[in-house]
């Protein structure tokens, strides 16, 4: 059984420095938790985008990577997590091709196509935390926002 | 860290490798968009083998330098786009546009050679 510390890794992201970090951190840890090839960029992808949300339109936050099990199932799990000025309009930030700056407007809802689970939470003034889970060895896709 | 460029006859070769930040990136570009001028070259690749993620920016940034490139009279062909991230690409919904793309850095020079009419090389700089 290996040890908490082992299973969970918080990188704090303020950089794009940090964001290589993170998408790193995630794809070693996701290949512990037994992904591998293409899986693993998928992984590292999506914590890219996630990543660059917080530095583009948090300044700063965190992403917490964490091994997870349900049942028989093994996973992984990306929490990004910042305390920036939050989302006005959840379902058009996650339109393809929406971007409030000059983004191509393609992070938020081309990483909920990477993984299987998919959660957006913001408030406006509170902030905004993107909670993201891929499966090992499925491919079913279930989005939920707030 | 800095991205590389190799000088080979008309032709800029540039070696990404496998994690570039967001400045590296933005500097790459801005460096060969110079270079292309300084070397007058008449195409460039970017050789993306070993990069670990092409996600949204960095494909936005491609696109950009390749468009730069092309304003500064020369061609941009992106080679080695690994087979898991064309396939993360495709998932993210993103695409080079009219890019040109090669399956390596080999295919990446023949491509040149026929878009540029072989050589590589620019008329001679006369005066300034
Ligand atoms: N962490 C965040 N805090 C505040 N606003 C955010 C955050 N993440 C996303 N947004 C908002 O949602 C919009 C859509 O995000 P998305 O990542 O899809 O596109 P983008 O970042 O603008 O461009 P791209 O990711 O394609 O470079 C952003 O333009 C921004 O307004
Ligand atoms: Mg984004």
């Amino acid at each position: 059984m290996p040890s908490e510390a082992e299973t969970e890794v918080s990188v704090p992201v303020g950089s794009d420095a940090d964001i290589i970090i993170a998408r790193q951190q995630g794809r070693a840890l996701a290949e512990k938790a037994g992904f591998s090839g293409s899986d693993l960029t998928l992984v590292a992808t999506a914590i890219s985008e996630v990543a660059r949300n917080i530095v583009e339109h948090a300044r700063r936050g965190e992403v917490v990577l964490r091994m997870i099990h349900q049942g028989d199932k093994r996973g992984i799990s990306i929490v990004a997590r910042d305390e920036g000025p939050g989302i006005d309009d959840i379902s058009l930030a996650m339109q393809d091709g929406y971007s409030s700056g000059k983004g191509l407007g393609l992070g938020l809802p081309g990483a909920r196509r990477l993984v299987d689970e998919f959660e957006l939470e913001s408030s406006v003034g509170v902030g905004t935390t993107v909670r993201m889970k891929k499966w090992l060895n499925s491919h079913r896709s279930v989005a939920k926002y707030r | 860290m800095r991205v590389p460029i190799l000088k080979q006859g008309g032709y800029l070769i540039a070696s990404v490798q496998s994690a570039l930040t967001d400045r590296d990136l933005l500097d790459l570009r801005d460096n060969l968009a110079q270079q292309v001028g300084k070397f007058r070259s008449r195409g460039v690749i970017i050789d993306v083998t070993s990069l670990d993620v092409l996600d949204s920016f960095a494909v936005r940034t491609l696109r950009t330098l390749a468009q730069m490139i092309r304003l500064r009279g020369a061609e941009t062909v992106i080679a080695g786009i690994q087979p898991e991230i064309a396939f993360a690409m495709v998932q993210l919904g993103l695409d080079l546009g009219d890019v040109a793309t090669a399956l390596d850095l080999e295919e990446g020079l023949v491509l040149l050679e026929r878009r540029t009419s072989g050589g590589g090389r620019r008329a001679k700089r006369s005066g300034n």
